[in-house]
C-alpha cells in the first residue's frame, strides 16, 4: 500500500505548483471556448421559458428561424433518442415538451452563424402559454404538498421520548438560502461530428462519462460513438456534474443534425437562470438538555427547494441528514428531511452536497443552547463531542477517527479564543453603534459517494522509451490541482521528477466508466488508482532492471538518481527502452475501488464513509447596528488533510472553501421574485466574495498530526468540500454580534445569507423578544 | 495619411468606413471593417485569437476580461490604464495600445505579476487569473488609478471563485516597474495619429447602417450631434455596453466621447470644481478628495478600478440611473450641469436634470458639458453612506448624502439627497425641512429621520426591501449626531485590526 509518505519521496507532500501555472498566468491554459473553432462551426442559443409553469399551448419558430444568421432551429420533436440530460430520474429533458416547469426551462436550441445572432434569434419565439399554478418557495410546496420523493427519516433511539424527560428543551428555526456556483468560466461545450456517426465533445463537465452517456441516449446512439474530452474547467464546484449535460446535448445535438460542428456557449445571465444552485433550506429543531447543554433528545426537520426535477437531490438531501450532527453525539435523534418539488430551476450538486445545510442547522441548535443557559457556546459544542462510548452517528456508524476534540482545543488555544471572546464581550459592552461577536465551529466531513457504486476510478499510465509519461486518468481538473497530486503520486512510483510526467486531458475513450470528480473524492480515487496502474508498470520494470543488474526483483529502487539494481544505476529512461526491446509492456491501466463501505438508503444506516475530514474555525466579526453592514475581521483555520499530499494545494482549497462558504451564509443572495424569476442573474445583482471581504488577518494552518488512520494514498485526506463548512463560524458570530444587541438568553433570530438586511431584521426581532 | 480611409463592402453594396487601428501587444494591427459596437473582447478572442482575455460575465462586473490601454500622456508618454475589454466598443481603442496577457512574458521569462502569481500559488481553475495578471501588471507600471489604493481596493474588480484571495492579494506590489516597450509603442500611437476624426460605417446582418463616430473635441461633438440629434453618446460604456451585450440593442449610430480631449477639462477654484463631463472617476478623484473627503471615499466605492477607469462623472448623470451613486453627493453639494446643444448652453441644478424613472432633461442633439459642484464651507458638514451587500464594487441598495451647514449649534440649511429610494436620485424636502433651522443634536436627528418617512415610498428589488430601505435610511439620519460627535466610535471599516 502507498503508505505515509516516505523520506525517498520526491515529489509527494511537497507544495509544487499547479501544474498548469505558468499556462494560466500567460493566457495560454486552453478551456473550451478558446480551443481554436474548427471550420463552419455553428453558434448556439437556448430558447427559454418565460414562465414558471405552464402548458405550452403553442409555439411559433418561425421568426427564430427567419432572424439573420440562423441556420436551424431544434426542438423536442427533432431529438432522435430519449429527450433526457437528467442523471438518475429520466426528468430532465432537453427541450420541454408541451410542459414548462420553470422560468428558464430550455425550449429549443438555435444555431447560426454567430454567438450574437443566436442570442438574439433565441428570443423571438412566439410561445402561447396556459399558465398553471406555480410552487416558487419552500412554504409554497410545503402548502400544496408538492415533493420529489418521499420524506425520509434518519432516526437512532427515542427522540420523542428523550424530550419530554429532558430537564431543558427548546425550539427553533432556521432558514438557509442557496447558492449559485457562479464559476468563472461559464457552461460551455463543443460538439465536433467524426465519420460513422461518431462524435467528439469537448465539454466542461465535472462527469465525462455520463455526458457521454446521455448524449448516447439522446441520439439514439450507443456509448462507443460518442467521445467526451475533458482538458480543465474555469471552475466548477458541484455546478458541471449534471448541470454540463443540457449545453453538451444540445451541441451534440446540432453537430449530429447538420453535420457541422456546433459550441453552446452560456452567457452569464442565461447560466444563472437556467442552472441549478445549491439547495435552500428551512430547518428547524425540537431539543432537550442537560444544565451544561448536553443533548439528550433532538428532533430536526429539514426542508429543501430541490426545484422541477429529481436531478440528485435524493443524494444532497440525504448528506444533509449525515451532516445534522456534525461533531456531535446526538443521543436520541431523529432526523427528518422534505425534499420538495418547486417551479424553479433544479437545484444541484455544489460544495458540501447538503452537508452544509444539516451542519448549520445543528450548529445552530449548539448556539441557542448556549444562549439560553448562558454558556459559552464553544463549551456546549465541547460537552457534545463525540467521544469514547458516545461515537455511533444517527445512522449508525461507528466514529473511529475522531479528532475533532483535539483540533478545537488547538484552535482555541492558538487563536486565543477565551481572551477575545472576554475582549468582545467588553468591547460590546461599551458600543452601541458597533458589535463584535466570535465563534469557534467545527467540521466533521464523511468522505465517500454515498451512492457505494460511484466509489471506484480508473486510470492509464503510458511510459515511453525515452523514460517520459503521459498520465490519465477518470478525474477532471477544475481548479483543485487533482492533476498536480496524482502527478505527483506516479512520479514518485518511478522516482521521476514531477516534469516527466505529463497529464493528458480527461478522456472517455481512455478511462471508461468514470464517476463524477465529485464529493472530495478525486484524489482519493483516482489517485490510488494511478498509482495502481503506474505499479503494475513499475513491478514490470523491476523484472527488467533485476536481469540487467543481477539482483531480485524487490531488490531494485527507484530514486531521482536513477533505477537501482545490484552494483547498476540505470537512468530510467535507458531502462525504458531496454524494456521495449524485451518486448515488455509500458502501458497499464489501474483501478480502485473503496472498501469497506456500504449503505442500506431503506433504513437510512450502514458506513456510507471511508472516513471523516476535520477542521476548526475561528470568525471575528463586527456588525453596523444601525445599517446590519458587517466585516470578517480576523479567521483562524486549523484542518486535518491527513499527510497532506501538496500543502500548498490543500492550504489554497481550505481558504477558498472558506471564502466561498463565506458568501454563501453573508452576501450571496438567490432572490426570485412571485413569478418564479431569478432577480440576482449577474454579477452585478449577486455578490461573491471579492478580496476586501476576505478577513485581514487570516491564519491557516493544516493539522501537523494529520494522519488518515484509513489506508487511503499516502494517508493523505480529501480537502476539496469539508472546509467550506468552516466558515459556518462567520455566520455564528454574526448571530453572536447580533444578540448583543439584545439583553442575552434568548435563541437567535438571524438567518442566512446574513446580508445587511438580515442583520438588521435580527437585530429588531431581537429587541422584540427580549421586550417581550 | 495613406490608407487612412478603406472601403468595406458588404451584401448591401460598398460602403466608406475607416478602419479601428491600434497596437496590440506591440504590433500594429489595422481591423477588417467593424461593427462600432462590437466589443473588444469578441475581437480578441474571435478573430485576433488572444483567447487568454476570458469572458466571464460581459457586463464588466467579474474583471476576467481585464486589459491595458495605453495612450500617450501630454508628454508624449504611455499611459496606462485597466478597463473591461467586455463592454469596451471597438473604436474606443483607435489610436491606442492594447496589453493582454499574452504580451507579458517576454523571451520566455514570466513578467514580475505573472511569477509571484505562480511562486504564491495564487490560480487555481485559472479563468480569472489573466484578469488578475493584468490589474497586478497595471499597478506594477503605475496605470491610472492604481496608486493610493490599498491591494484589497486595486482588485476589487477582479473575481476569483477558488482561493481566498490570499496568494493574489500578496502578490500586489506597486514599486515601478517601467513597461519595457514603453517608447516603442509611443512611437508606433504617434504614427497613428489621424488627421480626421474616425469614421465608421457597417451595414450588420439585418441590414441595419451603423455609424460610430470619434469627434475630437466639443466642438466636433456639438455640430455632429446636431447632424446626429438622436445619436448614443458613449463616454466609458460602463452602462450602454450592457445595452448590447445583455438586451441585444442595436444602436444605429454611436458618437464616442473618449478622444474630446476638451471634454475632461478640470478646473479647480476656491469656488469648487468644475469637471468636463468625459473625465473618468479616475481622473476626477483626487480633486474630488480634495473638495471633501467624503466624496473621495464615495467615488472609491463605484465600480472598480477598471469601471473608474472607463466610467465618466458626465456618464452617471446623463444616464440617469435611479442608483447612480454620485448623484446623490452631487445634489447634496448642490452641482449644477452645463448642458450645450450646438453654441447654445443652459445650466440646471442636478436635481432638476432627473425628470422620472429614465427620464432626463436633455433635449435632442444636447449633450453634458460640465459639472459644476460648489466647494462645501468649513462649517457645512458632509456625510455620504452608501449601503450594499458587498461593500466594494457593488450598486447600493440605499446611497444617502447629508450637506448640513451648522454654525453656532444650529443648522442653518440642509441639503440631503438619497439614491435608491425612488425612481430618480431626489432630494428629502421633508427631512431637510425637520433638520433646517433647528439645534445641531441627538433630537434633532431622531427628528428628521422621523420625518423621512414621508419623503419617499421606496420600492422592493434584488437589492433589498421596501422596509429594509426606509429603516436603514432612517437610521442613517437618526445617528448622524452621534456620528459626528465621536460617540459612535470608530466606523465599520475603521476598526483597528486584530492582532494575528
Amino acid at each position: 500500500m502507498p503508505d505515509d509518505p516516505s523520506p525517498t519521496l520526491c515529489a509527494v507532500s511537497r507544495s509544487l505548483a499547479h501544474e498548469s501555472a505558468e499556462q494560466h498566468v500567460t493566457g495560454a491554459a486552453l478551456y473550451v471556448d478558446d480551443v481554436p473553432e474548427p471550420y463552419g462551426c455553428l453558434h448556439l442559443a437556448l430558447g427559454q421559458s418565460a414562465v414558471a409553469h405552464a402548458r405550452i399551448k403553442a409555439m411559433d419558430l418561425e421568426p427564430v428561424r427567419a432572424a439573420p444568421g440562423v441556420v436551424a432551429v431544434y426542438e423536442a420533436r427533432d431529438i432522435p433518442g430519449e429527450n433526457n440530460v437528467g442523471p438518475v430520474a429520466h426528468d430532465d429533458p432537453l427541450f420541454a415538451d408541451g410542459l414548462v416547469q420553470y422560468v428558464g426551462q430550455s425550449l429549443f436550441v438555435v444555431a447560426a452563424t454567430s454567438t450574437a445572432a443566436a442570442r438574439k434569434a433565441a428570443r423571438l419565439a412566439v410561445v402561447d402559454y396556459e399558465p398553471l399554478p406555480a410552487a416558487i418557495t419552500i412554504a409554497d410546496a410545503l402548502a400544496a404538498d408538492l415533493k420529489i420523493e418521499a420524506t425520509q427519516t434518519m432516526q437512532r433511539g427515542d427522540a420523542d421520548a428523550a424530550l419530554t424527560t429532558a430537564p431543558h428543551r427548546l425550539q427553533g428555526q432556521l432558514e438557509i438560502g442557496g447558492q449559485d456556483h457562479f464559476y468563472l468560466e461559464g457552461q460551455v461545450a463543443l460538439a465536433v461530428p467524426g465519420e460513422a456517426r461518431g462524435l467528439r465533445l469537448l465539454s466542461s463537465t465535472q462527469h465525462p462519462s455520463e455526458v457521454q452517456h446521455l448524449v448516447a441516449h439522446l441520439l439514439g446512439l450507443e456509448h462507443h460513438h460518442i467521445h467526451v474530452e475533458v482538458r480543465r474547467l474555469g471552475g466548477a464546484f458541484g455546478g458541471k456534474e449534471t448541470q454540463a449535460a443540457l449545453i453538451a446535448a444540445a451541441a451534440a445535438l446540432v453537430a449530429a443534425k447538420t453535420g457541422r460542428p456546433a459550441k453552446c456557449r452560456l452567457d452569464r445571465d442565461d447560466d444563472m437562470v437556467m442552472t441549478g444552485k445549491r439547495h435552500d433550506f428551512t430547518a428547524g429543531y425540537d431539543v432537550g438538555f442537560d444544565a451544561e447543554g448536553r443533548i439528550q433528545g433532538i428532533v430536526i426537520e429539514l426542508a429543501s427547494r430541490c426545484g422541477y426535477s429529481l436531478d440528485l437531490s435524493s443524494a444532497i438531501n440525504d448528506r444533509a441528514m449525515f451532516h445534522a450532527d456534525n461533531c456531535y453525539f446526538l443521543q436520541d435523534v431523529r432526523i427528518v428531511s422534505h425534499r420538495l418539488k418547486t417551479h424553479t430551476v433544479s437545484n444541484t450538486a455544489f460544495r458540501g452536497f447538503g452537508g452544509p445545510q444539516g451542519m448549520l442547522a445543528i450548529e445552530r441548535v449548539m448556539q441557542d443552547i448556549a444562549a439560553v443557559l448562558r454558556l459559552d457556546p464553544l463549551q456546549v459544542r465541547q460537552v457534545n463531542l463525540y467521544g469514547p462510548g458516545r461515537d455511533v452517528t444517527p445512522y449508525h456508524m461507528t466514529v473511529e477517527d475522531n479528532v475533532a476534540p483535539q483540533l478545537i482545543e488547538e484552535l482555541a488555544q492558538s487563536s486565543d479564543y477565551a481572551a477575545r471572546r472576554e475582549a468582545i464581550a467588553a468591547f460590546n459592552a461599551g458600543s452601541q453603534a458597533i458589535k463584535r461577536g466570535i465563534a469557534l465551529t467545527p467540521v466533521k466531513f464523511g468522505i465517500s459517494f454515498t451512492t457505494t457504486h460511484l466509489n471506484q476510478a480508473g486510470a492509464l499510465v503510458l511510459v515511453y522509451t525515452d523514460g517520459s509519461i503521459l498520465l490519465n486518468h477518470g478525474g477532471v481538473e477544475m481548479g483543485q490541482g487533482l492533476n498536480t497530486k496524482v502527478a505527483q503520486i506516479v512520479a514518485d512510483v518511478f522516482g521521476v521528477p514531477i516534469a516527466k510526467v505529463r497529464v493528458s486531458a480527461t478522456s472517455t475513450e481512455k478511462v471508461p466508466n468514470t464517476s463524477a470528480t465529485a464529493a472530495s473524492s478525486g484524489a482519493d480515487m483516482n489517485g490510488m488508482a494511478a498509482y495502481n496502474a503506474a505499479m503494475t508498470i513499475r513491478e514490470r520494470l523491476a523484472g527488467v532492471a533485476a536481469r540487467w543488474g543481477d539482483c531480485p526483483p524487490d531488490a531494485v529502487t527507484f530514486t531521482e538518481q536513477g533505477v537501482g539494481a545490484g552494483s547498476e544505476v540505470i537512468p530510467f529512461a535507458d531502462l525504458c527502452r531496454r524494456a521495449h526491446f524485451e518486448r515488455v509492456s509500458l502501458a497499464a491501466s489501474g483501478y480502485y475501488a473503496t472498501p469497506t463501505i456500504h449503505y442500506d438508503r431503506a433504513t437510512h444506516s450502514g458506513r456510507p464513509f471511508f472516513y471523516f475530514a476535520y477542521g476548526a474555525a475561528v470568525s471575528e466579526v463586527a456588525i453596523d447596528v444601525a445599517t446590519g453592514e458587517h466585516r470578517v475581521l480576523r479567521a483562524d483555520i486549523l484542518h486535518d488533510a491527513g499527510r497532506s499530499l501538496n500543502p500548498a494545494l490543500d492550504l489554497g482549497q481550505v481558504e477558498g472553501a472558506y471564502i466561498q462558504g463565506m458568501g454563501w451564509l453573508t452576501t450571496e443572495e438567490l432572490v426570485f421574485d412571485a413569478k418564479g424569476r431569478l432577480l440576482s442573474h449577474a454579477p452585478s445583482t449577486y455578490k461573491i466574495p471579492c478580496a476586501g471581504d476576505r478577513p485581514p488577518v487570516m491564519n491557516i494552518a493544516l493539522w501537523k498530526d494529520g494522519r488518515n488512520v484509513r489506508p487511503t494514498i499516502h494517508r493523505s485526506k480529501a480537502v476539496g468540500e469539508p472546509p467550506l463548512m468552516l466558515a459556518n463560524s462567520v455566520f455564528l458570530a454574526l448571530a453572536e454580534a447580533v444578540a448583543a444587541t439584545g439583553p442575552g438568553g434568548l435563541p437567535s433570530q438571524l438567518d442566512a445569507p446574513a446580508t445587511p438586511e438580515r442583520v438588521l431584521s435580527a437585530i429588531a426581532k431581537t429587541k422584540a423578544a427580549a421586550d417581550a | 495619411m495613406p490608407g487612412e480611409t478603406k472601403t468595406g463592402s458588404d451584401t448591401n453594396g460598398p460602403l466608406t468606413s475607416d478602419r479601428v487601428r491600434f497596437v496590440l501587444n506591440g504590433e500594429v494591427q489595422e481591423l477588417e471593417p467593424v461593427d462600432p459596437t462590437a466589443t473588444v473582447l469578441d475581437l480578441l478572442r474571435y478573430q485576433l485569437r488572444r483567447t487568454g482575455t476570458k469572458e466571464g460575465c460581459a457586463e464588466g462586473d467579474c474583471g476576467a476580461c481585464t486589459v491595458l490601454l495605453g495612450e500617450l500622456d501630454g508628454a508624449g508618454a504611455m499611459a496606462w490604464r485597466s478597463v473591461n475589454a467586455c463592454i469596451l466598443f471597438a473604436p474606443m481603442i483607435d489610436g491606442r495600445a492594447l496589453l493582454t496577457v499574452e504580451g507579458l512574458a517576454k523571451g520566455g521569462e514570466l513578467s514580475a505579476a505573472q511569477r509571484s502569481m505562480v511562486d504564491l500559488h495564487g490560480s487555481q481553475c485559472g479563468f480569472c487569473t489573466p484578469g488578475f495578471v493584468m490589474t497586478l501588471h497595471g499597478a506594477r507600471i503605475g496605470g491610472r488609478g492604481t496608486s493610493n489604493v490599498t491591494p484589497a481596493e486595486l482588485l476589487a474588480g477582479n473575481l476569483c471563485r477558488c482561493t481566498g484571495y490570499g496568494p493574489i492579494l500578496d502578490s500586489v506590489s506597486q514599486a515601478a516597474e517601467p513597461n519595457g516597450s514603453d517608447a516603442a509603442t509611443a512611437g508606433q500611437l504617434s504614427a497613428l495619429r489621424r488627421t480626421e476624426p474616425l469614421a465608421l460605417q457597417w451595414r450588420d446582418a439585418a441590414g441595419v447602417l451603423k455609424r460610430g463616430f470619434s469627434p475630437r473635441s466639443k466642438d466636433e461633438l456639438a455640430d455632429l450631434l446636431l447632424q446626429f440629434p438622436d445619436a448614443r453618446l458613449v463616454a466609458g460604456a460602463t452602462d450602454v455596453g450592457l445595452w448590447v451585450t445583455k438586451q441585444h440593442r442595436t444602436l444605429d449610430t454611436v458618437i464616442f466621447l473618449g478622444d474630446c480631449a476638451d471634454l475632461r477639462g478640470l478646473e479647480e477654484t476656491d469656488a469648487g470644481l468644475t469637471l468636463g463631463a468625459g473625465l473618468s472617476y479616475s481622473e476626477a478623484l483626487d480633486a474630488l478628495t480634495r473638495l471633501h473627503p467624503e466624496l473621495g471615499a464615495m467615488v472609491c466605492r463605484i465600480g472598480a478600478v477598471q469601471v473608474r477607469n472607463a466610467g465618466t462623472i458626465g456618464g452617471n448623470i446623463a444616464n440617469g440611473s435611479p442608483i447612480g451613486d454620485m448623484p446623490p453627493a452631487l445634489i447634496a453639494l448642490g452641482a449644477a450641469i452645463v448642458l450645450r446643444r450646438g453654441g447654445e448652453r443652459r445650466t440646471l441644478a442636478l436635481e432638476d436634470y432627473f425628470l422620472g424613472y429614465g427620464k432626463q432633461d436633455r433635449k435632442p442633439g444636447e449633450f453634458v458639458e460640465d459639472v459644476i459642484i460648489p466647494r462645501p464651507q468649513a462649517s457645512t458638514l458632509v456625510r455620504i453612506a452608501k449601503l450594499s451587500k458587498r461593500f466594494d464594487s457593488d450598486i447600493s441598495a440605499v446611497c444617502a448624502a447629508f450637506a448640513l451647514n451648522v454654525e453656532q449649534g444650529r443648522v442653518l440649511e440642509a441639503r440631503i439627497a438619497f439614491g435608491g429610494m425612488a425612481a430618480t436620485p431626489a432630494r428629502a424636502r421633508a427631512c431637510e425641512a425637520a433638520f433646517t433651522g433647528q439645534p445641531w443634536s441627538d433630537e434633532t436627528c431622531t427628528a428628521a429621520a422621523e420625518a423621512l418617512s414621508g419623503d419617499f415610498d421606496p420600492l422592493t428589488d434584488v437589492r433589498g426591501t421596501s422596509g429594509y430601505r426606509r429603516e436603514a435610511a432612517a437610521n442613517l439620519v437618526r445617528r448622524l449626531w452621534r456620528e459626528h460627535e465621536g460617540l459612535d466610535g470608530p466606523r465599520l471599516t475603521e476598526l483597528a485590526p486584530i492582532d494575528a
